[in-house]
C-alpha cells in the first residue's frame, strides 16, 4: 500500500510541477506531461517497471476521450460538415499514409509495417492543436476551422484503424499471437461472450451489442439520468456517468470489439441529450487525469539508450514526417482555396504526429504488428514532432502573420461583429422569457438548469437546454463560459446567485453578468459582487400594475405613464446613495440580521423623498410640457 | 489656439439607423470630429423620457447647435420635436431670464428624398426646404440664435448609387471645421436657400 501511495505521489507531483511550467512557456499541457514523464523516468529513475502496467490502465483515458469526442458530435453537425470532413480529412489521411508507406517500403520495411507506420504518422495531435488554437484565438479563422475538420476526421478514422491494425499482424508472429489468444481465452473463458462461437453467431452478437449501445443510449439513458438527477445527489450522477462509460467498454471487450469504438458511439447517441454538458463535466476530469497519466507513462517509457544509439535516424524520420505532412496539407490548402496566412496555419499546425500515435503504437505492439524496438524508435519520433509543434506556431506568429498582415487589413471591417454566446443560468419563468427574447433576435444561448422537470418541459417546446448545476465551475466551462459574452443569472437560490457572480467576475472578468434580483438587499449584494446589470424580479410588473390601477381610477393614461416614469427616475436618483450607505453598513456590521432593519430604513427614506417631490408643483421630473404663464406674451413683447 | 474654438453640439435623430445609408455615415463623421459633441437622441432616450436638465446643460456648454435628421413629412422625426417641446422651456430658452441660447448659432443638416427641383414652388413639394423649415427658423429667432441656411442632401435615396455620399461627408467636415474655427462667412450663410450650393465660397481663408 505504501508503495502505491509513494508512486501515485511521484506521478502527481511531476505533473503538478511540469504541466503549469510547460503552459507558461507556451508548450501546452500534453508536452508538460511528456516532460514530467521523461524527468521521473529515464532522467531521475524514480519510476520504472510499473509504467507498462500503468499505461494499460491509463489507456482508459483514451476511451473516455473518444466518448467526449462523440458527445461533441451532434449527428446533424456531422452531417453539415460531411463534405469538408470527408474530402479534406480523407485526402489528408490518404495522401499522407500513401507517401509515408511508400517511403517506409523504399527503406526496406515490409508492406504491413510500412502501412501501419503510415497510418500512425497520418494522425495529428488533437490535444495540442485544439488547445493552442484556443490559447491563441485561432479557432474561428479559416485555417483553424479547416484544421478542426481534419482533426475530427482523424479522430473518427482512429476507430477503423484500431480494427484494421490487428489484421496486419506479422505472419511469423500470428501463430504466437494466436497461441497467446487461445491461452487467454482458456484462462478467461468466462470473460468472453464470443469465444468458440461460429462466425455467423459472432456477427449476430456483435450487431446486438452495437444495437444495445445505440438503442439503450437513445431510450434508456434518459429515464436513468432523470431518475438519478431527481435524487439531487451530484456524486451519484458522476457514478452513473462512469458506470455508463465503463459498462460500455466492458460490453465491447466482452464481444471482442474496441472499447473506444463503443464509447464513441454512445457519445454520439447522447450528443443531443439535455444531460450532455453534465456528462461532459463529470467525465472530463477523469479523462484529463488518465490522459495525463498516459502521456507521463509515454514520457517515462522513452528509452534514452534507444535515442542515443538512433539519434540520426530519429531526427531524420521526424524531419521527413513533418515535411511530408506539411507538404500534403499545403497542397490540400491550395486545392481547397484556403488563402493567405490561413493556408500556412493549416499546413503548419497539423504537421506533427499525435497522441493517438502513442495509442496505436502500443496497440500495434500488443497485436504483434510492429517489433518493439522499432515501436520505441517511432514513439520517439512522435514525441519529438510534438515537442517541435510550439516552435511551428511561433514561426507562424513571427514570420508568416507579418507577411500577410498588410494585405488582410485592407479588407473593410465587417458591419456586424460576432455575437458570442449568452449563457442563461436558471430557466424558470424568468429565464425562459429572456431566452425566448434573445433567441427570437438570433442570439445564440445555452440554457442551464438543475431541475430536470424544467429542462424537460422546455425540450417539449424545442428550447435547447441542459441539465446541470450552473454554479459548478466545471459545468460553466463545458457550457463555454470562456467564449461567452454574457451570463444571465436567473437562478432561484439567492446566495448562490451572488457566489456565481463573484466567481465568474473573478475568473472571467470579460463576461458580462446580467442578474435577476429577488429584492433590494439581493440587488445590492449582486451589485457588490460585480454584476453589470441587475433587475428586481417584481419591479416592472408591480409598476405596470400600479399604472393600470391609476388609469382605471380615472387618471389619463398618458399622465399615468409619466407618473410611472417619475417613480423610476426617483429610484434611479437615489439608487447610488442607497447602495453606498448599504455598503458602509454591511462593512461595519457583519450580521445579516441587520439587513432587514436597514432596508426598512431605506424604504422610508425613499417614501419620504417621493412625498416631497410630489407636493412640489415644479417637481423636477414632472415638469414636461409645462405651459408658459398666462401673461407671458406681454413679457416677451416687452423684452423685444 | 484650441481654447478659442467654438464648441459644436450635433443632435442626431434617426429612428431606423439599420436602414440608414447617408445619415449614419454623416453622424459618424460628426463623432470623429474633435470639436463636436455628437448625440444620438434615439439611443440616449429610447423611451422618449428626455432628461431636461441634462439637455439644457448641453446647450449651455456649446456655441453651435446642429439638428441632424432625415426630413420626415417636411419636419423633424418625432423625438426631435419632443426634445424641442421639453427642453426649450419658458424661462430657459425664451421669456424673462430665458436667455440661455442668445447669440448661439443654429442650423439643420438634413437629407431629403425629393430632388432639389421638387422643392420649388413649381415642383411637386411646392415649397423650398428653407421655407418648410420656417418653424425652426422662427424658434431660433425667438430664442435669439443665429439661423443659418440648411445643409441639405437632396435625392438622398439614390445618393449611394450615384456616389454622392462621400463628397457630402467631406463638405460636412469642412463646414464643421469652419464653424469651430469661426471662418464661415455667417452673413452669406444666413441668406442662401441651402448652405451647400457653393460651400467653399463661404469659407474665409
Amino acid at each position: 500500500m505504501t508503495a502505491y501511495f509513494i508512486q501515485a505521489f511521484i506521478y502527481l507531483c511531476a505533473a503538478v510541477i511540469a504541466v503549469p511550467l510547460a503552459k507558461r512557456f507556451g508548450l501546452g499541457s500534453v508536452l508538460g506531461y511528456l516532460i514530467a514523464g521523461v524527468v521521473i523516468g529515464p532522467i531521475i529513475g524514480l519510476v520504472g517497471s510499473e509504467t507498462n502496467t500503468l499505461q494499460h490502465f491509463a489507456e482508459f483515458g483514451v476511451v473516455m476521450m473518444l466518448f467526449l469526442v462523440g458527445l461533441e458530435l451532434e449527428p446533424r453537425m456531422l452531417w453539415d460538415m460531411r463534405n469538408k470532413l470527408i474530402a479534406l480529412g480523407g485526402l489528408q489521411i490518404g495522401l499522407t499514409t500513401a507517401i509515408i508507406t511508400a517511403a517506409g517500403f523504399y527503406f526496406g520495411l515490409s508492406w504491413s509495417i510500412a502501412l501501419t507506420v503510415g497510418l500512425i504518422f497520418a494522425l495529428s495531435s488533437t490535444a495540442i492543436v485544439l488547445q493552442t488554437f484556443n490559447e491563441k484565438a485561432l479557432s474561428k479563422t479559416e485555417g483553424g476551422k479547416n484544421a478542426f475538420s481534419v482533426l475530427l476526421f482523424q479522430d473518427i478514422a482512429v476507430i477503423p484503424m484500431l480494427a484494421l491494425i490487428p489484421l496486419l499482424a506479422l505472419p511469423e508472429l500470428v501463430e504466437q499471437a494466436q497461441a497467446a489468444v487461445g491461452q487467454a481465452a482458456q484462462q478467461h473463458e468466462e470473460l468472453s461472450l464470443v469465444a468458440g462461437l461460429p462466425g455467423w453467431a459472432y456477427g449476430i452478437v456483435v450487431m446486438l451489442a452495437i444495437a444495445a449501445v445505440v438503442v439503450g443510449g437513445h431510450y434508456l439513458s434518459r429515464p436513468l439520468f432523470r431518475y438519478v438527477a431527481n435524487s439531487g445527489l451530484r456524486e451519484i450522477f458522476t457514478a452513473t456517468a462512469l458506470m455508463l462509460v465503463i459498462g460500455i467498454a466492458a460490453l465491447m471487450s466482452l464481444v471482442g470489439l474496441s472499447p473506444a469504438l463503443g464509447t464513441f458511439l454512445a457519445g454520439v447517441v447522447l450528443a443531443n441529450s439535455e444531460f450532455r454538458h453534465e456528462l461532459e463535466s463529470n467525465i472530463e476530469p477523469f479523462k484529463g487525469l488518465l490522459l495525463g497519466l498516459f502521456f507521463i507513462t509515454v514520457g517515462a517509457g522513452i528509452d534514452f539508450g534507444v535515442l542515443a544509439s538512433n539519434i540520426g535516424p530519429v531526427l531524420g524520420i521526424t524531419a521527413g514526417v513533418m515535411l511530408v505532412k506539411a507538404l500534403v496539407l499545403f497542397v490540400l490548402a491550395l486545392i481547397f482555396r484556403i488563402k493567405n496566412s490561413d493556408r500556412w496555419l493549416f499546413a503548419l499546425s497539423l504537421a506533427q504526429a499525435g497522441e493517438f500515435g502513442f495509442v496505436l503504437l502500443s496497440y500495434t505492439v500488443q497485436n504483434h504488428v510492429i517489433p518493439t524496438d522499432l515501436a520505441q524508435m517511432l514513439s520517439l519520433v512522435v514525441a519529438l514532432s510534438m515537442f517541435l509543434t510550439p516552435g511551428l506556431f511561433i514561426f507562424f506568429d513571427k514570420v508568416i502573420v507579418p507577411r500577410y498582415e498588410h494585405s488582410e487589413n485592407d479588407r473593410e471591417a465587417d458591419e456586424i461583429t460576432e455575437k458570442g454566446t449568452v449563457i442563461i443560468a436558471g430557466i424558470g419563468r424568468f429565464g425562459q422569457m429572456v431566452n425566448r427574447f434573445l433567441r427570437a433576435n438570433k442570439i445564440d444561448t445555452v440554457v442551464l438548469d438543475h431541475q430536470i422537470s424544467q429542462v424537460e418541459n422546455l425540450k417539449k417546446i424545442n428550447v435547447k437546454s441542459f441539465y446541470g448545476d450552473a454554479t459548478q465551475p466545471d459545468l460553466l466551462h463545458t457550457a463555454g463560459i470562456e467564449d461567452a459574452t454574457m451570463l444571465v443569472i436567473a437562478i432561484d437560490n439567492n446566495e448562490r446567485a451572488v457566489e456565481l457572480t463573484k466567481y465568474v467576475k473573478h475568473t472571467y472578468p470579460k463576461v458580462k453578468i446580467f442578474a435577476r434580483a429577488f429584492d433590494r438587499g439581493h440587488h445590492f449584494e449582486l451589485k457588490h459582487a460585480g454584476a453589470d446589470f441587475i433587475i428586481s424580479e417584481t419591479y416592472h410588473s408591480a409598476l405596470e400594475l400600479g399604472k393600470e390601477a391609476l388609469i382605471s381610477l380615472g387618471v389619463h393614461p398618458f399622465k399615468a405613464e409619466q407618473k410611472k416614469a417619475t417613480l423610476r427616475e426617483l429610484e434611479l436618483c437615489y439608487k447610488d446613495s442607497l447602495f453606498e450607505s448599504w455598503k458602509k453598513k454591511t462593512e461595519d456590521s457583519k450580521y445579516s440580521a441587520h439587513f432587514r432593519e436597514l432596508f426598512i430604513e431605506l424604504e422610508t427614506a425613499i417614501a419620504k423623498a417621493m412625498k416631497s417631490e410630489h407636493f412640489d408643483e415644479q417637481a423636477k421630473v414632472e415638469r414636461g410640457w409645462t405651459p408658459p404663464p398666462k401673461d407671458y406674451e406681454e413679457k416677451i413683447n416687452r423684452s423685444e | 489656439m484650441p481654447e478659442d474654438k467654438k464648441k459644436i453640439l450635433v443632435l442626431f435623430a434617426h429612428p431606423a439607423q439599420e436602414r440608414s445609408e447617408v445619415n449614419k455615415p454623416l453622424f459618424t463623421a460628426c463623432q470623429q470630429h474633435s470639436d463636436v459633441t455628437a448625440i444620438d437622441l434615439y439611443r440616449e432616450y429610447p423611451t422618449f423620457h428626455i432628461n431636461i436638465d441634462k439637455e439644457q446643460q448641453r446647450l449651455r456648454e456649446h456655441d453651435v447647435i446642429i439638428f441632424m435628421f432625415p426630413l420626415y413629412w417636411y419636419s423633424t422625426p418625432a423625438i426631435l420635436k419632443q426634445w424641442q417641446d421639453l427642453v426649450l422651456e419658458y424661462g430657459f430658452a425664451y421669456g424673462p431670464n430665458g436667455n440661455a441660447l442668445i447669440g448661439k448659432t443654429f442650423l439643420c443638416a438634413i437629407t431629403a428624398g425629393g430632388s432639389e427641383a421638387a422643392y420649388q414652388s413649381e415642383g411637386y413639394n411646392h415649397f423650398t426646404v428653407r421655407e418648410l423649415l420656417q418653424p425652426l427658423e422662427q424658434t431660433a429667432s425667438l430664442t435669439g440664435m443665429n439661423y443659418l441656411s440648411p445643409f441639405v442632401l437632396f435625392s438622398a435615396r439614390n445618393a449611394v448609387e450615384e456616389n454622392r455620399v462621400n463628397a457630402h461627408i467631406t463638405n460636412l467636415r469642412h463646414l464643421l471645421t469652419a464653424l469651430a474655427e469661426d471662418t464661415l462667412d455667417i452673413e452669406t450663410a444666413r441668406s442662401l436657400p441651402v448652405l451647400n450650393s457653393n460651400l467653399s465660397d463661404l469659407f474665409i481663408a
